[in-house]
């Protein structure tokens, strides 16, 4: 939708995206402390997250591996040798007065990750990741909205917790392949076990660095670049950037102003108003007066450890969406949808089709009636009631012509009430096969008891032809009503020549 | 050259107030400082490999393993002023 009105303005989207992922650690990336989510305020802190004089951080070292398959990942390349850098502010979620990040040396740099559209609305292209870095997370601060309240309460459980920094060059072009850049990322994160993503709970945190390039009668003109904030969920970036846009087009209407005439600018995005905020000046980067970090050693990675990391990845999701369209003969939007649902679900998947032979017709009853049951008790496929193997019996005797299509459903539905077999199940529901003769008698009968809609069909009106269906569940429901109105329409067309 | 407008920045990035006397003292010092350590400039440092830090040591890691955390009224106690569960600050503005 946004992406269409790029295409009739006279400006191009440049958009870059800062991801932030917090890393699957128990614990916090310099000190023992927990890490879980929704813990009292203040009950998951040490000297060492609080700051206190004398206390020394030392690495994790499940932080590190898990930064390092991220970025290999993420096709980056892995540097030999990394340190940590000081970046000095004061805010009050800050215990220390700076945060160990990563400056001129970070573990990893110049990898892609490839963006596709399940519906094919753009090209697949790879967008670009300039770095990845390893740094610790800030606290929390909560400011109380009520009148009278002048004080902010800060919780530093969050403080220390390891964080990826992971920073796209500017190779995106409309908030549709920004989101489609952060579907593709969360998805690969989560194949890797290496975050939760969870936005909720701040497990993933988005910054955009957005401005356009517009075409005017002296040339293309680039705006000035600003960074929006404060977006928390994916359709929330989408939104956001589609305002800013349009701000920043206007506002160039308005000014003239382009990019350098002014410093960089942060806004936060308000879900509510639906538009971007100015806020604080930022301050230029060499404001932050980085420096090595003395308290931590710098980290070597052998060229063996690289090759180990990258062999260790596993089969990740745009891997897995090709070899599912290859190897089973399902559409690339039939494999997106079902990689998304998570490795386990493509297992059972796999093997369904293994079994029965036929992957499209297990990608549909994947799709329709697993997830839809899934969804409905909010279980895992772990939890299903329905074996791998059982269901692909019952899609092996639709397939045989032993279990009409139309009666799949209700055999389903017993699958996952009973312990019986497919083939117990259909003999226990009286579903038996119509041969041909006696569905011919059936449809002549039909024809014989329905003259109206008999007359109606040779008058033109084939949707007529639809009453039949009914009238043969009735006679028997073990028939392919489908089956049924094409036999009779035959035997009317017959009848008529 | 170290001007006073480098020290009110920088007074201003650490959160320092210094008069006006202190200005003028502050940038003539801190310009010395900046001469002394300057002369390492002087040294040829073609081919040199950059410091990351002064121990020849790398790769100092710990397991992921939890360790217990300070009991709360521990954590808060050095702070000037908390609710019991928080530190209190001054509002913070504009975020």
């Amino acid at each position: 939708m946004a992406s269409d009105v790029s295409a009739e303005t006279p400006y191009d989207i440049v958009i870059g995206l800062e991801v932030h992922v917090q890393l699957l650690t128990k614990t916090k990336l310099f000190c023992g402390c927990s890490t879980a989510f929704g813990a009292p305020p203040n009950t998951q802190t040490c000297p060492v997250c609080l700051g206190l004089p004398g206390a020394l951080p030392v690495m994790n070292r499940e932080a590190f591996e898990l930064a390092l398959r991220t970025a290999a990942a993420l096709n980056c390349r892995l540097a030999p040798f990394t340190k940590w850098d000081r970046k000095q502010y004061y805010y009050p979620d800050l215990p220390k007065g700076y945060q160990i990040s990563q400056y001129d040396l970070p573990f990893s740099s110049e990898g892609y990750l490839t963006i596709f559209d399940p519906k094919g609305r753009f090209e697949p292209r790879p967008i670009r990741i300039q770095r990845v870095h390893l740094e610790e997370d800030a606290g929390k601060s909560m400011h109380d909205e009520q009148a009278g309240r002048a004080d902010s309460r800060i919780d530093l459980n969050r403080a220390g917790t390891p964080l990826l920094e992971i920073v796209s060059y500017p190779d995106l072009r409309s908030p549709a392949e920004a989101k489609a850049y952060l579907t593709e990322l969360k998805l690969l994160l989560t194949y890797l076990g290496v975050s939760d993503c969870n936005m909720q709970e701040g497990s993933l945190r988005v910054d955009a660095n957005v401005n356009l390039h517009v075409r005017t009668p002296d040339g293309v003109v680039p705006t000035p670049i600003v960074e929006v904030k404060n977006m928390n969920s994916f359709r929330a970036v989408e939104r956001g950037i589609a305002y800013e846009a349009e701000r920043q087009y206007r506002v160039f209407q308005e000014t003239g102003k382009r990019l350098g005439d002014v410093p960089k600018q942060t806004r936060g995005w308000d879900e509510t108003a639906g538009v971007t905020k100015a806020q604080r000046e930022k301050e230029e980067s060499s404001d932050y007066r980085y420096f090595p970090d003395p308290d931590l050693v710098p980290v070597t990675v052998s060229e063996e450890k690289m090759r180990q990391v990258r062999d260790q990845l596993g089969e990740l999701p745009a891997a897995l969406r090709e070899r599912l369209q290859t190897q089973y003969g399902i559409t690339l939007y039939d494999s997106d949808v079902l990689v998304n649902q998570g490795r386990a679900v493509v297992d059972y998947y796999i093997d369904v089709a293994n079994r029965c032979g036929d992957g499209k017709l297990a990608a549909n009853w994947m799709q329709q009636d697993v997830m839809r049951t899934l969804n409905e008790r909010g279980i895992t496929i772990g939890e299903f009631p329905i074996s791998s193997a059982r269901l692909a019996e019952m899609l092996s005797l639709i397939r045989g012509g032993d279990l009409p299509g139309n009666r799949g459903r209700e055999v389903f539905e017993r699958l996952l009430t009973t312990d019986e077999s497919a083939a117990e199940a259909v003999a226990a529901l009286g579903i038996t096969k119509v041969d041909q003769s006696e569905l011919e008698e059936l449809c002549r009968q039909l024809i014989a008891e329905n003259p109206k809609v008999v007359a109606d069909v040779k008058a033109g009106k084939l949707k007529a032809a639809g009453a039949f269906i009914g009238a043969a569940k009735k006679k028997n429901p073990n028939v392919d009503p489908v089956q049924v109105k094409d036999l009779c329409l035959e035997i009317i067309a017959a009848d008529n020549g | 050259m170290i001007t006073r407008d480098d020290v009110l920045k920088v007074s201003l990035l650490a959160r320092l107030q210094l008069d006006e006397q202190h200005l003028d003292l502050m940038a003539e010092q801190l310009a010395r400082i900046v001469q002394y350590v300057d002369q390492l400039a002087e040294v040829d440092t073609t081919g040199v490999e950059p410091m990351a830090h002064p121990f020849e040591l790398t790769n100092v890691f710990r397991d992921d393993q939890l360790r217990p955390s300070l009991p709360r009224e521990q954590a808060l106690g050095g702070a000037p002023r908390t609710d019991g569960e928080c530190f209190l600050v001054p509002a913070v503005l504009g975020e």
